[in-house]
Order: structure tokens, then C-alpha cells, then sequence
């Protein structure tokens, strides 16, 4: 990966007094994850520009790191673009060449340091999934002209399509000492990943580098929270003290499939709609013991937990990563025994016989039946209705109708990426209805979210009462 | 005395304090057996004699009692035990796990017992404690313990003196069920119901000689069973219900009266024996269900042959426990808890079954499927419901193929499995509900319909499955869960999932200088341990793919239950579905199967399935996203990262007094030689796909057919049958490969020349294996195949800079055991998969391998060997 930061500024050369870094010599550091190497391709009078040369080790950062495993476990593969991008590593590269020259400090030319000069920066390689739109959306509020090129993922097989590289030229006359800082900041940013835990002195760093600027760019937010990756409760204590008056609700990042699909159906609220109802249908019918089969990270059953008519309460997921977050956002740890009593959380599928399902009141499928393979419903179908038997059944599924009221939704493809089918309104009544019949259930219907009169709501449920 | 105590007893030792209790049952009994209410004290209150800690103390021995009886094991309770109150827990208990409740009273003056207490000096309670004691004993003892029966002891003994309770012995004797020890063989038969003439046809037919014995006046049946060449003689064991409805009820007693006489054949009671019982006992029974004709047939026989009917019938066993517990035979069936145990409870098992408690729209009690549920061990032969097939589910089988109504009677040979019967000559008698299937075409057999819903309790938690290979493979609790929302998730219908395929560990990393694999390491790994001929096989570089394909889609119903018309399926080692599109999926399995057809393979073995283990071709085929995500991803980064570097290096360089910077251009440029590398080395496996002729199918193993799991043939054979199925189909492609005798040097060389040549060429590498498929050295299962792979292929597993010495000295640095020890775990798992599948075991016991594989996937190993 290689940084170059040039000017045109005469003498062009004082950037070497501003960086402390000698423009004859080529300095090497070492650092915890590799090398750096610092040196001048070009020292003249009129141009002066400086390479960052970070040399990370792609088998140490493998063996006897620690630390996160990144995104997609990236960091456990020698297969790795760490060692080629612009990421956290290099911010902590830069962060040991060139803290004076960040905290604005010159021993040299101290006139210099707040001065604007013509400073133009170039990155071989930035990650950036959300592409030359979000560099720019980023990069443009601060006063950058940015070029970005994008990079085929293979030349070869161009069906592949374009990867998430880019190379980044930016230029601006600018203070030194603040386009040290935005990159710093920036760069994990655009990469979304941080190589180190990120704890409490996350925010401190954050500060440290951005408080001058990021209080007024428009993205303080996104920024905040990639930067603090999260976190909820450090992205909320970093934005306060950014600007106090600013009312936000950082709860509202979730996991990145649901945020793809709550985006999408973001104006709606529809999953508000979705939870509402089916808790006054399992309220109607009087049920007093309820499985919420596929409860994911909880939001049924934070409601359930709200009414006393539920005295046993018992969420089931596949995902044990999924039960862990509904047990920490429901903070299970926490509640009062008898609260503690009533609600339980279960790991299973809805594809085996399973006893512990027996005797239930009222079932709640909310979301889950198009999460299956279609041959294996029927197994599911068995599971639930013939073995598990509870009184009432609650399934909520969405109408694929109404998919064309989206326009953020391209037309043809579903709402979520591990969506296995939706339905139209008569294709889940036919399944409901021959499901309900031979197991001696009657089933009504009710829609979900506004209506259309051509295309039906939202979502849709299905009431299957014995 | 002598105390004759059934083997499976709860005996509760009753006495007052002092009376001796401790010292009985520590002469009589192993320290394991006694459960002491002094010892349960001191568990919970450290304290043997804190009577405020009796009520946890006999928690804890009522729980320890519990599990005891459940696993069999007669137990001993030493404690006073003097109020009825204290007692019922264990005729509970006992009752609960089908043991006998048995008393041993020892009931000694309360003189001698209160000396005794004063000579103990943690027993300094006063007489009157004793006498309170007495008291109670003597109102629970009843008249000689008449008592303590009423409360449910099956057994009482009462001793009453020092001398009498010196000279007790103890002895134990097996329960009348227990023929553990008679291995067999055994023909057993189903319900006769009076069928004298179809009795005589089946035995004849199951090779027994059957004469008409002219010594005695009766003119009976004597039968001689199949001559056999070696071992023990046949013994026929009847399952009960000989009598009632057919035609000539005393004949079938008379033959099968004499045969258990003779020791030639069991026989256990069905319900209408022992209604016949009660009848001929004198009890008011209700003359009905085919009872009727046989108080008619007997009506002609001698009182004396009716005496020796009521005794027959009431000296038989409610059920038999043969051959080490692994075979069963009882009228009704038998549920795990309740075999070999002894219980009135068991006993109404036996004669009727289980029943909901709801009737059906003919009047009968609505049986309930034990069955379906049955995960025992042992087979369990029964009768009781006449059905129109025999047919086994979960290891278990009705063989009341309705006789008297018309059907068959039917015996099941064992340990053979094979089932006989003869059609009865005439409908004896109409049944109440007709038993014959009113649909003709029930597609799936009842294992099948009950295979549809697996059960969670089958496969989660920590399980230690036994396998052919390897005793006791341990699937750890954390790696079941993971692998059940893979399972349940992503995974293809589990009726198609017979096989997943082990792990393979690459061979010993080399020494030799810029490699981390070279063949001399593989072919080490078995010379070294006794194999003396390997078969090298080219390593395919694309994905590890299962093939099972049917002749047509009856075929795939009929063998797999699978109802979908589909006639195969084509899945990943993790049991994904290979293609997403059923209409792709479909041609390509159409393909193969005309190819297995071109190559005889049908009738070769007789069979109208195979599985196959193969690569399929290209790599790019279903690793888009890796590809995409990983190693496309990395060449670009990596390439546009290095681009750019030489050149700004070169330009400070230039600058005189800077060439000690030539090192690092020199660095930075084998850099960007490695990852030109990498990307071509990772480019080789990757083409578009546009059309089924785009992909290449290389099986390698001919894994399992109708005629079993091919693991007896050798790896030559495997290579030589599939290369004949690949040469009827382009799509199919002949694995290259070489036999190497590894005790001739000129032989390994060329299998090394040959490995340098194809990685040389961009080939993965190869693949070693011993040339039998199962091959066991002194230590036990040798790996089944070791993998040798190419130094510029390991670029993609390693990253692109790998062989920087700088780097490959520390990669060398890499622990084989952990992956070796899966793979032998994941290769004895799948080929227990299919034996199982082959002998027709319920899904559940398939399931359960497939499920342990993809479980020990899980476990953490380095994901580049």
C-alpha cells in the first residue's frame, strides 16, 4: 500500500520540516504488524512529494495475532487484501510517522502549520464498498476535488463484475495538519473494519483527530458509527459530545441483511405494523403460553414479555449467534426472577419433531417460512401443526406483490438476500388453506401495512386457529 | 436360609436401629449396591447422624435408586424403613422402572438391638427410641409379613434371630425372560390363530421336517427342525395368539405344546392365550373374538390335554430376551425401558400393546404406534395387529400378516432377516377392520412415511456413535449445534443425504528447499506403516460434489422415499445443493445416469441407485462468491497496490546516493512477480459456465449401490469402473492416476516425476492412497487418502508471497495431527453413513453420521490443510 502526498508550495520542500521526516533519506520503522518505510520520490524546489511505503506481514498478521478476525473472518485467511489496502493499518502507521505534524507541531517552519497549502494526496488502493458515491459524500463536505478510479475484480472475467478497490486522488489547498486528520479518520471509514478491538479510547482517538471538522459534516453520523464500529453505546457517547442539541437514535443500525431489508421498507415501519399485529392476534386468542419459533434477536418477544396475559413465553431460533443478541437486548440477565420465569430462549429448527414444543397455546412464525427451502416446508409443516400443535398459529410472510411499491427494490428480486421465495396473496392462502385443512385447523387472513388495491399489502399473515 | 433374590430386584432392608442392617447388606451385597441413608446424610450435611438433613438424604436416594433401576442394576436400600410411609417411595420407584420391590426384614429382640446402640457412641438415643421402633415394624410386618405384600413387596423374608441371620445366604437368579444366552438361529412366527394347515406349510417351508408321530394314540405332529451343517439346530419361537377364530386351535397347541416340550421352540402368550386361560381357569370371561370356535374344538379333548393347555399357557413368559439383548420377541412388542424386565405392567405390554384410550369407527381401541418412537437396540419381533406386509421401522417388526383373515402367515428367519410365509388356504374369519390396504399403491413403506419427520433429540446434544471403523466417534454438543442450523438451513432434503465426505490432510510439510509439499512425504506416511502399494491419483482442482442418481424417479421413491419425482441430486460436502436450478440439476443427473447405464453399471450390481464421490469442474462453478469475494479480490488489491510501488522506489533511487534502496526495489519487485503468480495459479481454475457441456465431472469413488458399500474393492477397481462410465459422456471425465509399489525406488521416482510434471503444468497435485480403501496399520485406521499439492497451487491457500523464504519457514511450522484425526472421525462417520443406508436402517440412524460429519466440520482446524 502505498500513500503519496505531494506540493507545489515554494519552497516545496518545507514539507519535510512539517512532516519531520528528512526528504534525502529513506527511513524504515517498525511497527507491531509489519514495516513502514518513509521516503521522497521527488525533492525539488517546486514539487516535493512523499511515499508511505506500509509493508504489513501477511503471515504474521495470521499467526500469533491478536485481536478481531475482521470482516468475514478476513483476518484468519493468508488470502488477504489487508496487506495491500488502505485500512486501519495504516492509520496506525500514520499515526507513528507523523503524530507531531497531526497534533500541529513544526519545530522548523511553525508558521507553516496552519497555513493552507496546495496539497495533493494519492491512495494505491482504498476498499470501499459504497463506491465513488460515498468517497465523494465523504470526502466532498471537507473541501476535496476527488478522482477515483475503480478497479475490475479480474480483467478476465469481466461477468465478475467491479471489486471494491479504488484508486483515490484527492486535492485541496489545505492545511497539512487537517488532511493528516481526515485521512486518518477516514481511511477505516471507508474500509468499514478495524484490525484492533475498538473500546472507550476509540472515542478519545475519534476526537482527538476529528473534533474540529467532523462536528459539521454531514455524514457525522455514518462516520461516527463505522469509525466506533457499532458500538451502539460508544457511537452514542462520541456523538454527544460532538453536538449536544442533535436528537438521534443510534439504535437504529442492525444487522447489515436486515438493514438492507428494513431500508427498503424503512418509510413504512412496517416491521412496527408487522409486531403489532401479530401480538393482537395472539392476545385474541387468549393464549397464555407462546412459542415465537424463529424469534431472531428478540422483537416479539420484547413485546410478549410487556403482557402479563403471556405467563410462559419461549423463543426458538436456528441461529445461536441470533439467540445470544436477543438475550443481551432483552438483557435476560438482568430481569427479576419472576420476569426471568416466564421467558425462556431455545436453540432448534423447525425441521426436526421437537418434544419440547409440545403444549403451547399460541405459536408465533413471524418472517421465517421464506427464510426455508421449499422442499423441506412440508417438514417444517409436520413440525409445527402435527407435532408442536399449538391452538393458534401466527404466520407472517411477505406478499410479493407489493414489491413492485418499492422503487429502491429492483424489480424481480426479493427483499432480503436469504429470502428463498415470496409469495403472492393466493399462493400463501393455497398453501395455508391445504396446510390448515389436513391438520384440522381453520385458517383466516389479514393484511399487513397499508393496502393497494391492485397489489395488497406488505405483508401478510395468516391466523391458523384449531 | 436362603434368600433367592430375582436379578433384578429393589430390595429394601427394614429393621431397627441396631438391628443389623449395615452388616447384612455389606456381607451380602458389592458396596455399589447398598444406598444408605447414614451415608446420603453425610453427603448433604456432613454429618451421618443429623436427622435434620433426612429429608435431602433420602432425596438423594431416591434419585440414585432411580437412575439405578433404569440402567438395570439391583440396588439395596439400608435404612430403618419402618413406616409404610417410608416404604411406598420404593414400590414406587420399582414399579416405575418394571422392578421387583422385595423386603428383607430383620427383626431381632429390641434388647440385643439397644446393647448394640450403646456400644456405638454416635447413637446415644434412649431405649424408647427402639421401642417406638419396634412398634412400627411389628403394625407394617402384618402376620409374617403379610403386610409389607399388601404395600407391594413381591418377595417378604422375615429373620428373626442372630443365628438365623449368620446363617442367611443370598443367591440371585435370572429373570424367566432372560435367554441371553441362546444365540439362536431362530425361525419366529407369527400369529397361527388356529391356522393348523398353513402352520405345517410354513414350517415345511422354513426347512423343518414335519411327521405324524404313530407312537402315540393322538396321532400328533412331531417336528424335526432344518438339518444344518454347523453350529446349534434352529429353534422356532411363536409370538403368541395360537389359538382362537381358525380352524383348529387344539391342533396348533398340541404341535406347539410339544415343540417347547422338546426344547425345539418358545413360544410367549398373546392376549386371546391368556383369555383362553382365564376361561379354563374358571373365570367369567366374555365369549367372544374367535373364542367361541376354540372352546368348541376343545370340546372334544380329553380333560387331560385341556389341564395341560391351562398349564402351558400359564407357565409361559410375557416376552423373551434372546441373543446377547439384541433380539426381542413379544406378542404386542416392547418398549427399550420395559425389556427384560419383569412388572404386571410390562406383562399388559406384551398382550395388548399400547392403546390411546380412543376407539375407532369399527369399535377397537386405537393402538398406539410404540413403535414409531422405539430407538432401542435391540430388534423387536411382535404380532398383535394383523397387517398386509411385514415391514420393519426402527428396528422393529410386526410379523402378523393376518392368517386367519385371509392373508398370510409369516415368519422372519434371524439373525437373516429373511422373511417367509405361506397364503392361507381359506378367510377363517372377517375382521372387524379390514386390514388389507384399501390403496394398492401406498407408495413409501412405513419406515419411509415415519422417516418424513426427523427428530431434534436424534441429533443435537453430545453424541458417541459406535461405527464399523472406529468404536465411539464423540460429536461434542457445541459442534451439533452448529452443525444443526447448517443442517436446517441450508442443506438438502436429509432422505437424499446418505454420504458426506471426510476432510483430507496433505501429506508431512517438506524440508526440501521452496516447497511445503512434495510426494516423498505421502509415500513415506504409508511405507511407514506397512502399506506396500499406493494408487497416486491427479487431484482435480474444483469442488468436492456427492452424486446420487436413481434410474428413474420409482426408483428414488422406492429406495429413498423422495416423492418430488426427482431421480438424484448433486450436493456439496457441507450437503448444499449443488445447483440452485432444478432444470441444470436435472439434465446433468440425467447425463450421468445414462452414462452408468452405457456402462452396465445397473446390472453389473443389480442395483437402481449409485453414489458417487467426485470434483466437479470448474472451481468457478459454485465458488463465485469465495472466488469473487477472496481470491479475486486479492489479486486486484494486491496488483494495483504493487503497480505503482517499483516505479516510485526506482524514482528516489535515482537520486544520486540513494541506491541502497536497490534491496527494497528488488523486494518490491519479487512482490509483484508473486502475485502475477497467484492470480494466473487461481485464473487456471476458472471458466465461464455457460451451458451443461461447461462443466466436468470426475468421480473418483463408485461409493455404494444396491450391492453394498464398495469399500471392499480396492482403489484400481474403483478408477477402472468409473473410467468406463466416462467414456460414454464428455461430461464425465477418467481420473489419471498411478499405481506405485512404494518397496521399488524407480516406482516412487516416477510417481514424484509425474507429481512434478502436472503441478508443473498448473496442476493442484495429487492424492495418495493406500490401494485398499481401508487400510489399518499397527496403530490402528491408516488416513484413507493424503493429498500432495502443488508449490504455485498452494499460492491460493497460502497468499501469493508464501514462498518467500522469509515466510515459508515460518508456514512450515504447521501441526497435521488435529486434521488427520478428523478425517479418520469424518471417514468412519460416512461410510457408517452408508452401511446403514444399505441395510435399509430408519433415516434417523443414516442422518445421525451425516448430521456427525458436518458437526466435526466445525471443530476448529487450520483451514489451509
Amino acid at each position: 500500500m502505498l500513500l503519496q502526498i505531494e506540493t507545489t508550495h515554494r519552497p516545496a520542500t518545507d514539507l519535510g520540516y512539517l512532516l519531520h521526516k528528512n526528504p534525502a533519506k529513506l527511513q524504515s520503522f517498525d511497527l507491531s504488524f509489519g514495516k513502514v518505510h518513509v521516503f521522497y520520490p521527488i525533492a525539488t524546489e517546486e514539487r516535493c512529494q512523499v511515499a508511505v511505503l506500509l509493508d504489513v506481514d501477511p503471515i504474521g498478521l495470521v499467526r500469533g495475532r491478536r485481536g478481531p478476525s475482521g470482516n468475514n473472518r478476513s483476518l484468519d485467511q493468508y488470502v488477504n487484501d489487508r496487506p495491500y489496502v488502505a485500512s486501519s493499518f495504516l492509520s496506525v502507521a500514520m499515526n507513528k510517522l507523523f503524530a507531531t505534524a497531526m497534533n500541529g507541531r513544526s519545530k522548523e517552519r511553525p508558521e507553516l502549520v496552519d497555513r493552507p497549502l496546495p496539497l495533493k494526496a494519492t491512495l494505491s488502493v482504498v476498499p470501499c464498498r459504497g463506491g465513488e458515491e460515498l468517497l465523494r459524500r465523504l470526502l466532498e463536505p471537507l473541501g476535496y476535488t476527488l478522482t477515483a478510479e475503480r478497479h475490475p475484480l479480474d480483467e478476465r472475467f469481466p461477468e465478475w463484475g467491479e471489486g471494491p478497490y479504488h484508486t483515490v486522488a484527492l486535492e485541496q489547498t489545505v492545511t497539512l495538519r487537517a488532511l493528516l486528520q481526515h485521512l486518518y479518520v477516514l481511511i477505516p471509514v471507508l474500509d468499514n473494519d478495524k484490525h484492533y478491538w475498538v473500546g472507550e479510547d476509540e472515542i478519545e482517538k475519534l476526537l482527538a483527530r476529528g473534533e474540529s471538522w467532523l462536528r459539521t459534516h454531514p455524514e457525522k453520523d455514518l462516520i461516527t458509527t463505522r469509525y466506533l464500529k457499532y458500538q451502539h453505546r460508544l457511537t452514542r457517547d462520541a456523538l454527544a459530545r460532538l453536538a449536544s442539541e442533535d436528537d438521534l437514535d443510534p439504535d437504529a443500525t442492525e444487522h447489515e441483511h436486515d438493514v438492507e431489508e428494513e431500508e427498503i421498507e424503512k418509510p413504512l415501519s412496517l416491521n412496527a405494523q408487522r409486531m403489532g399485529s401479530v401480538l393482537a392476534a395472539l392476545k385474541a386468542s387468549g393464549a397464555a403460553q407462546v412459542l415465537d419459533l424463529g424469534c431472531g434477536e428478540g422483537n416479539l418477544l420484547r413485546d410478549l414479555l410487556k403482557e402479563k396475559q403471556f405467563a410462559r413465553i419461549v423463543g426458538m431460533d436456528v441461529s445461536l449467534r441470533s439467540l445470544e443478541r436477543a438475550s443481551e437486548r432483552l438483557k435476560l440477565e438482568r430481569l427479576p426472577d419472576m420476569q426471568r420465569r416466564r421467558i425462556e430462549l431455545m436453540h432448534g429448527s423447525l425441521i426436526y419433531r421437537d418434544e419440547r414444543l409440545a403444549g403451547f397455546d399460541a405459536a408465533a412464525v413471524v418472517e421465517v417460512i421464506e427464510h426455508l427451502d421449499p422442499p423441506r416446508l412440508r417438514a417444517f409443516e409436520r413440525a409445527v401443526f402435527e407435532f408442536a400443535r399449538p391452538g393458534t398459529v401466527v404466520i407472517t410472510t411477505p406478499n410479493r406483490e407489493y414489491n413492485v411499491m418499492w422503487e429502491t427494490l429492483p424489480a424481480g428480486t426479493l427483499r432480503h438476500r436469504d429470502h428463498r421465495f415470496e409469495w403472492t396473496r393466493a399462493e400463501f392462502r393455497e398453501w395455508a388453506e391445504r396446510v390448515a385443512e389436513s391438520h384440522g385447523y381453520a385458517v383466516r387472513f389479514l393484511p399487513v401495512g397499508p393496502v393497494e388495491d391492485a397489489v395488497g399489502s406488505p405483508t401478510q399473515m395468516g391466523v391458523f386457529e384449531r | 436360609m436362603n434368600i433367592d433374590l430375582p436379578e433384578l430386584s429393589f430390595v429394601v432392608l427394614i429393621g431397627v436401629s441396631g438391628s443389623g442392617k449395615s452388616s447384612f447388606a455389606r456381607k451380602h451385597f458389592k458396596r455399589t449396591e447398598v444406598l444408605s441413608s447414614d451415608y446420603c446424610r453425610g453427603l448433604v450435611a456432613d454429618d451421618e447422624n443429623d436427622q435434620e438433613a433426612t429429608g435431602d438424604a433420602f432425596d438423594v436416594l431416591h434419585y440414585i435408586a432411580g437412575k439405578r433401576l433404569k440402567n438395570g442394576l439391583l440396588t439395596v436400600v439400608d435404612a430403618t424403613n419402618l413406616r409404610p410411609e417410608d416404604r411406598r417411595q420404593y414400590v414406587r420407584l420399582a414399579r416405575e422402572y418394571h422392578c421387583l420391590p422385595v423386603a428383607i426384614v430383620l427383626n431381632l429382640p429390641e434388647k440385643l438391638c439397644h446393647e448394640r446402640n450403646r456400644e456405638r457412641p454416635d447413637r446415644d438415643f434412649g431405649p424408647h427410641v427402639i421401642r417406638n421402633q419396634r412398634m412400627a415394624l411389628r403394625r407394617g410386618l402384618g402376620r409374617s409379613g403379610k403386610g409389607l405384600r399388601r404395600e407391594g413387596f413381591r418377595h417378604v423374608w422375615v429373620l428373626d434371630s442372630v443365628e438365623g441371620i449368620e446363617a442367611v445366604t443370598v443367591g440371585r437368579t435370572p429373570l424367566w425372560n432372560n435367554r441371553k444366552s441362546e444365540h439362536g438361529p431362530f425361525d419366529i412366527i407369527g400369529d397361527v390363530h388356529g391356522c393348523f394347515d398353513e402352520l405345517i406349510g410354513l414350517l415345511e417351508e422354513l426347512g423343518y421336517a414335519v411327521h405324524r408321530d404313530e407312537s402315540v394314540p393322538t396321532g400328533d405332529w412331531a417336528v424335526e427342525p432344518p438339518t444344518t451343517d454347523a453350529g446349534p439346530p434352529r429353534t422356532a419361537v411363536f409370538v403368541g395368539d395360537l389359538v382362537d377364530r381358525g380352524p383348529n386351535s387344539p391342533a396348533v397347541l398340541r404341535l406347539v405344546m410339544r415343540m417347547v416340550a422338546e426344547g425345539k421352540a418358545h413360544c410367549v402368550p398373546g392376549n386371546h392365550d391368556i383369555k383362553l386361560l382365564r376361561k379354563l381357569s374358571g373365570k367369567n370371561v366374555q365369549i367372544t373374538h374367535g373364542l367361541a370356535e376354540t372352546l368348541e374344538q376343545l370340546d372334544g379333548e380329553s380333560p387331560e390335554f385341556i389341564e395341560q393347555v391351562r398349564q402351558f399357557i400359564d407357565g409361559l413368559v410375557s416376552h423373551y430376551v434372546f441373543d446377547d439383548g439384541k433380539l426381542v420377541v413379544a406378542h404386542a412388542g416392547l418398549r427399550e425401558e420395559m425389556q427384560g424386565r419383569g412388572s404386571g405392567k410390562v406383562r399388559e405390554f406384551c398382550l395388548f400393546g399400547e392403546t390411546t384410550g380412543e376407539t375407532d369407527e369399527f369399535g377397537l381401541p386405537v393402538r398406539y404406534n410404540w413403535a414409531a418412537e422405539y430407538r432401542g437396540r435391540a430388534m423387536v419381533v411382535y404380532g398383535h395387529t394383523p397387517v398386509p406386509e411385514a415391514d420393519w421401522l426402527n428396528g422393529t417388526i410386526c410379523i402378523d400378516t393376518g392368517c386367519v383373515f385371509g392373508g398370510k402367515l409369516s415368519a422372519l428367519r434371524y439373525p437373516e432377516r429373511d422373511l417367509v410365509s405361506v397364503g392361507a388356504t381359506a378367510v377363517y374369519s372377517e375382521p372387524a377392520r379390514p386390514f388389507l390396504p384399501t390403496d394398492s399403491t401406498a407408495a413409501l413403506s412405513a419406515q419411509q412415511q415415519h422417516d418424513d419427520m426427523l427428530h431434534l433429540a436424534d441429533v443435537v446434544g453430545k453424541r458417541i456413535i459406535d461405527t464399523r471403523l472406529q468404536r465411539n466417534v464423540t460429536v461434542r454438543e457445541e459442534n451439533a449445534t452448529a452443525a444443526l442450523e447448517v443442517m436446517s438451513r441450508f442443506a438438502a432434503d436429509p432422505r437424499w443425504l446418505i454420504y458426506l465426505p471426510p476432510t483430507m490432510s496433505p501429506s508431512e510439510t517438506t524440508q526440501r528447499p521452496g516447497l511445503l509439499e512434495h510426494p516423498a512425504e505421502a509415500l513415506d506416511y504409508y511405507r511407514h506403516r506397512g502399506v506396500d502399494e499406493v494408487v497416486c491419483e491427479e487431484k482435480h482442482m474444483g469442488s468436492r460434489a456427492v452424486v446420487v442418481v436413481c434410474r428413474d424417479s420409482d426408483a428414488a421413491r422406492e429406495r429413498f422415499g423422495v416423492t418430488t419425482g426427482e431421480f438424484g441430486i448433486c450436493y456439496t460436502r457441507t450437503g448444499r445443493r449443488f445447483f440452485d436450478d432444478a432444470e441444470l440439476e436435472s439434465a446433468f443427473l440425467g447425463r450421468v445416469r445414462d452414462a452408468a447405464g452405457q456402462a452396465g453399471l445397473w446390472d453389473d450390481f443389480d442395483t437402481t441407485w449409485l453414489c458417487l464421490d467426485c470434483e466437479l469442474m470448474p472451481w468457478s462453478a459454485k465458488a463465485q462468491a469465495l472466488l469473487r469475494d477472496q481470491y479475486a479480490a486479492v489479486s486486484s488489491a494486491s496488483r494495483f497496490a504493487l503497480a505503482n510501488v517499483v516505479p516510485t522506489l526506482r524514482q528516489f533511487a535515482s537520486r544520486p546516493g540513494n541506491d541502497e534502496v536497490n534491496g527494497l526495489v528488488d523486494h518490491y519487485e519479487g512482490r509483484r512477480v508473486a502475485v502475477e503468480k497467484y492470480t494466473d495459479a487461481y485464473r487456471q481454475y476458472c471458466w465461464s459456465v455457460e451451458s451443461l457441456d461447461d462443466l466436468r465431472l470426475a468421480p473418483f469413488h463408485l461409493l455404494a449401490t444396491e450391492a453394498g458399500v464398495h469399500v471392499d474393492q480396492d482403489h484400481v477397481w474403483h478408477m477402472s469402473t468409473l473410467a468406463k462410465m466416462a467414456e460414454h459422456d464428455s461430461l464425465l471425465m477418467a481420473t489419471s492416476h498411478r499405481v506405485v509399489a512404494l518397496t521399488d525406488e524407480a516406482s516412487c521416482d516416477q510417481a514424484i516425476a509425474w507429481w512434478e510434471d502436472m503441478t508443473g503444468r498448473g496442476g493442484e497435485g495429487m492424492v495418495v492412497k493406500p490401494r485398499s480403501f481401508i487400510a489399518r496399520g499397527r496403530r490402528g485406521l491408516l488416513q484413507p487418502a493424503v493429498k500432495c499439492r502443488g508449490p504455485e497451487y498452494l499460492r491460493i491457500i497460502y497468499g501469493p508471497e508464501y514462498l518467500s523464504p522469509e515466510h515459508l519457514d515460518r508456514l512450515r511450522n504447521r501441526g497435521l495431527r488435529h486434521k488427520r484425526s478428523l478425517a479418520l472421525r469424518e471417514f468412519a462417520l460416512g461410510l457408517e453413513a452408508l452401511e446403514r443406508f444399505v441395510r435399509r436402517e430408519p433415516l434417523r440412524r443414516t442422518h445421525e453420521c451425516v448430521f456427525g460429519v458436518l458437526a466435526l466440520e466445525s471443530e476448529p482446524v487450520d483451514p489451509r490443510l
